[in-house]
């Protein structure tokens, strides 16, 4: 005789549908703000990998900064390298479809405009959220075609998968438009985490009157850190500091 | 002293409203802002205009009934209070003001300064409740509760539902009523039972009323004359990721 699956006859046995759960939670403005804040976490850890990679180009060794990204090109970490780029890129869209999604709603929320409005706490950051969203985004864009396709300025290769980085860096930020956009781009994001890195914690129901203050200091120090050291790279190449 | 008021009058739901601008020449500095209007209003009763429509009632700064924005912050300039508790002596001689009905599509202009706020009232009735055998009082002290939990409860319990933080808010959000009233009852063994068939059901009810969502910028704390603190929020932002997740019942709520 076969053995027959027994039937879940608990009296906490209930139907639970994933797919219906899924839909329920992005439906609501709560589950969309909580894929913002998740989404956020993996850009903003990108973000910060991505910055300490770039400091190398200070290393006394003119050559470390090729030598890592010829590790980062490498054949064999090819499955890894386009596996983190898919997920960014899905991490981004996700970022930007449910910001859209919320905006319309607030947007549609109240249809006719105040006469006279004031912002008492909210900080120019948190009210320009939308301004330094979409500019940030376009810079990735830029910033991509500038240093990985070599769609602006043609790029130096020093062998096959093997980037001469330092060359591409110095090259590009020689030119005051080029720096002057990314100096630009960075203050937008600095600004876009300052609100960004606390808001995402309250989103996932982090809040507590004990540590909510520190953790808003701390989200503003690691924002300006990391406007900071992207800043610097293309200051020190305008000032003669990082050469080819 | 003199006040300059902009008003916006609107005959009723239908009709295009527009600011209008009135002359107060002898405001006494002790005036609530209320009786400022009322002063107004005999005086356009007196020559045969319609007095401004406006919401009050207990005029102590507990019923939740007053409230219009001046010069664009709910309640007025004065943190923590309702607009009755606001006293002419927080202005100075010359003032121009300008009064506005709280703005949400949620919330139509009734008339005037007044607006339909049946909204709360249906978000309530969707899950700010809990369920209680009725008949004789239980024994005092049977279900105990934590003295820290009883005063945060408490802290929340004291929202008036008079509407400031989604006329304040810029994306006219409900979030810190609804986190009001989900912390008042969540933090109390009596709420256990409702906890997270509630939030998913005023969740789903606040989309239906076409609320916004929470940007997390604080302006409804700001002027939320019963300092309801943001925390609310992140509670009931908890609470709806823990019913849709993790929460055994079915996703009926609404």
């Amino acid at each position: 005789m076969q053995y027959r699956r027994k039937q879940d006859i608990h009296m906490s046995a209930v139907a639970i549908n994933p797919l219906n759960r899924a839909v329920r939670f992005y439906e609501a403005p709560i589950g969309k703000k909580a894929v913002m804040a998740v989404t956020g976490v993996m850009l903003v850890g990108y973000v910060i990998g991505h910055l300490l990679g770039n400091l190398q180009i200070y290393s006394s060794d003119p050559q470390q900064i090729n030598r890592y990204a010829a590790f980062l090109h490498n054949p064999s970490n090819a499955l890894a390298l386009w596996g983190v780029r898919l997920i960014l890129l899905a991490a981004v869209v996700l970022h930007i479809v449910s910001s859209v999604q919320l905006w319309q709603q607030n947007r549609e929320a109240r249809p006719l405009r105040y006469y006279k409005k004031a912002d008492v706490p909210t900080s120019y950051a948190a009210r320009t959220m939308l301004w330094s969203g979409p500019i940030v985004a376009a810079f990735v864009i830029f910033h991509v075609l500038h240093l990985t396709t070599g769609s602006i300025l043609p790029l130096h290769d020093i062998g096959p998968n093997m980037p001469d980085v330092r060359y591409n860096v110095v090259s590009g930020f020689q030119n005051y438009w080029v720096s002057g956009f990314y100096i630009f781009a960075m203050i937008l994001l600095c600004m876009h985490l300052y609100h960004g890195l606390w808001s995402m914690f309250q989103s996932v129901g982090i809040s507590h009157p004990r540590y909510t203050s520190k953790l808003k200091k701390g989200a503003a120090i690691v924002a300006i850190l990391i406007a900071i050291g992207n800043c610097s790279i293309p200051i020190a190449v305008m000032a003669g500091l990082v050469t080819y | 002293m003199r006040i300059v008021l902009h008003i916006w009058r609107q005959a009723n739901a239908a009709a295009a409203g527009r600011m209008v601008r009135y002359e107060l020449p002898n405001v006494n500095t002790h005036m609530s802002f209320l009786e400022m209007l009322d002063i107004l209003n005999e005086d356009l009763i007196g020559r045969g205009e319609d007095p401004v429509a406006f919401d009050h009632d207990c005029r102590e700064g507990i019923c939740g009934m007053c409230g219009c924005m001046v010069n664009g912050v709910a309640h007025g300039p004065l943190p923590g209070t309702t607009l009755c508790q606001l006293h002419m002596r927080h202005f100075k001689d010359g003032d121009e003001l300008y009064l506005e009905p709280w703005r949400a599509r949620a919330f139509p202009v009734v008339k005037d300064l007044v607006v339909d706020r049946s909204a709360f009232d249906r978000l309530i009735a969707a899950g700010g409740f809990i369920s209680v055998a009725t008949g004789s009082a239980p024994d005092g002290n049977a279900i105990l509760v934590p003295k820290e939990n009883a005063d945060r409860s408490m802290d929340a319990a004291a929202c008036i539902g008079c509407g400031a933080c989604v006329a304040m808010c810029p994306n006219a959000s409900a979030s810190l009523f609804m986190g009001a009233k989900l912390a008042h009852l969540g933090l109390l063994p009596q709420g256990q039972p409702e906890r997270d068939r509630r939030v998913m059901a005023m969740e789903a009810q606040a989309n239906r009323e076409l609320f916004g969502s929470c940007t997390n910028i604080g302006e409804c704390e700001a002027v939320c004359p019963k300092d309801i603190k943001l925390e609310v929020i992140a509670r009931m932002n908890r609470d709806f990721l823990h019913a849709n997740w993790i929460g055994r019942g079915g996703l009926k709520g609404d």
